[in-house]
């Protein structure tokens, strides 16, 4: 079953095509890998389903509804939530208040009650900040809760985006480049957490990266971006022998030659 | 000279109180809206006035009705002062939708501009509202708490003089003081205070986090002119008389104090607003003694101003702000 179909979307920046006709079916529960050269408009897709951008044509479903038109937390309470390229965490925040804020729709407490210390609403924050550090202890930062969220080192930063975004307990989960800038042995860790969020949060993951050895390793399906276009589709191993991608990241020279 | 400063200092200490608790409230206005829309809100002067009028208004109708002289002055009090801060809340509200809103993506200085013009337009409604009813812009209420406290600071050390205030000096601290622990906790341990915090440093990212950006604009609106409103009551309790340009020199010392404490903190809009409260009153007190006569406490404005400049001079960042490091 398809969790997120893409048809036909296209975003224009005056001139420029920055997507063309992108037409893609994700399946529930599965690992999809966006890849593509830089600038060739992965984030802008990215942007576009979670409604930082207006498509110029073209339409999303999730679970068959379409979420073209509505605004940026209106989508994310429908079940997409996403991580960023350049980090952007609450850097100010602490570590647990930056995941509390990603639960903010699932938080019910009115402000009346927190200020007279209601049972209800105390049982309620309470509930929300063991929430919060199970998230945490999950990403591996529990012991880090109450430190500013900028003072993290850069791994630790990316985690806490994914804790934030698995707070708001999405159906799909968007990962923008989650491995960028980890060393060896972090991105083993990222893979792992990857698979695990998979199995035992039930979230479905897409993902940019760039490190092909995790793409390869981790993906069910792979779509290739250039210059805004989708060049090919398909299974890890048709893709990393198929010309037009090749071409796409090496040249022309380097199939001629392969 | 050293004798007389120190005689003073009980009467200086409860008057700068006063003044700096109302400074810290209607300071918090300007700093919540600045840390949320990078916006000076040069209104927030005029919602502090419009807060005294309506409560005022609220007063002479209660009185006119004789509810006033059948209940306790503390329940009228609250009465009007809830009445006047939701008046104002929803004014505020109303002002960012109308005014501020079409303009979010526009230039920073094209928003100011339209703050100082939303102040004039205030001032003049309000103006033109106050002497259509009573002919006179300058309207006095009738006063609710009159007793004299007498405040025997004399017997603490006998270098101090006596403090003498009217009873609405403590109405006006302690509902300031509940003002200020309720915002406080409001924006630290509340769903929505979090949402604000969020807003106010990444607002894409927290509209990516399901946060409505705009209900929590308009929220953040809403408190902030509900408190700069109530504090309006409080400034017509204890001073009596007011008029539609009371907003505008009260509005710049409280926005000095956000500055003092570095703007976008709240905070830090709560200590400047004690400090130049005090320090105010404390030139009042003392100037003409230290000058020998050359200057009058007329002259205490120029401290508040004096402070301005130099915090800008030499802390930009202000007493609790942090100073922004450029990555290169």
């Amino acid at each position: 079953m398809n969790i997120l179909e893409v048809t036909g979307l296209t975003k224009k920046f005056g001139g420029l095509y920055a997507n063309t006709n992108i037409n893609m079916n994700i399946e529930k529960n599965s690992i999809t890998a966006v890849i593509g050269p830089n600038g060739a408009g992965k984030t802008t897709f990215f942007n576009m389903i979670t409604a930082v951008y207006k498509p110029t044509s073209g339409d999303i479903l999730l679970n068959g509804k379409s979420l073209v038109g509505l605004k940026p937390h209106q989508v994310t309470k429908f079940g997409i939530a996403r991580t960023f390229q350049n980090i952007r965490l609450f850097h100010d925040l602490t570590v647990l208040d930056n995941v509390l804020v990603g639960m903010h729709h699932h938080l019910k407490s009115s402000w009346v009650g927190a200020l007279f210390q209601m049972p209800r609403t105390r049982h309620a924050e309470e509930n929300a900040k063991k929430e919060a550090y199970r998230l945490l202890e999950y990403v591996g930062l529990a012991e880090l809760l109450n430190e500013s969220a900028g003072n993290l080192s850069y791994g630790a930063q990316r985690r806490l985006e994914i804790a934030r975004a698995i707070a708001a307990k999405p159906k799909v989960l968007l990962l923008d480049e989650p491995a960028a800038g980890m060393n060896p042995k972090e991105t083993k860790k990222l893979t792992d957490l990857i698979h695990d969020m998979r199995t035992k949060l039930d979230i479905t993951i897409v993902l940019i990266e760039h490190d092909m050895k995790l793409v390869m390793e981790i993906s069910d399906f792979i779509y290739v971006l250039d210059h805004g276009e989708e060049i090919a589709s398909g299974k890890p191993d048709d893709i990393r022998n198929n010309p037009r991608v090749i071409e796409a990241y090496l040249g022309k020279g380097a199939v001629a030659n392969g | 000279m050293l004798a007389h400063i120190i005689q003073t200092l009980p009467q200086v200490i409860v008057d700068g109180l006063t003044l700096g608790v109302v400074y810290a409230v209607v300071a918090i206005g300007y700093t919540m809206v600045y840390g949320i829309l990078e916006l000076i809100n040069f209104a927030h002067g005029e919602i502090f006035m419009s807060g005294a009028f309506i409560g005022t208004t609220v007063l002479l109708i209660l009185s006119s009705v004789g509810f006033l002289s059948s209940v306790p002055a503390i329940l009228a009090f609250i009465i009007i002062i809830v009445i006047a801060s939701i008046a104002t809340g929803f004014l505020g509200m109303g002002i960012e939708r109308v005014a501020y809103r079409p303009l979010r993506n526009a230039p920073k200085l094209i928003t100011l501009i339209t703050a100082i013009g939303v102040s004039f337009l205030l001032q003049d409604i309000v103006r033109f509202i106050a002497e259509l009813k009573t002919g006179n812009y300058i309207v006095s209420a009738p006063s609710l708490f009159n007793e004299k406290i007498h405040l025997k600071t004399s017997s603490i050390l006998p270098q101090f003089g006596d403090a003498l205030f009217k009873s609405s000096f403590l109405v006006v601290l302690i509902v300031a003081i509940i003002m200020l622990i309720v915002l406080d906790f409001f924006v630290n341990r509340t769903k929505w205070g979090m949402a604000m915090r969020a807003v106010a440093q990444d607002r894409e990212t927290a509209s990516l986090m399901s946060i409505n950006v705009n209900k929590v604009i308009s929220v953040t609106f809403f408190v902030g002119s509900a408190l700069g409103g109530a504090t309006g009551v409080l400034f017509m309790v204890q001073y009596g008389s007011i008029d539609p340009y009371i907003g505008f020199i009260l509005g710049i010392k409280a926005f000095t104090a956000a500055v003092l404490g570095g703007i976008g903190n709240i905070r830090g809009a709560m200590v400047g607003g004690l400090l130049i409260g005090l320090l105010e009153m404390f030139a009042a007190a003392n100037l003409s003694t230290i000058t020998h006569g050359a200057f009058g406490a007329e002259y205490k404005d120029i401290f508040a101003f004096a402070i301005l400049i130099a915090v800008l001079i030499f802390k930009p960042e202000g007493l609790f702000g942090k100073a922004v490091v450029e990555k290169v």
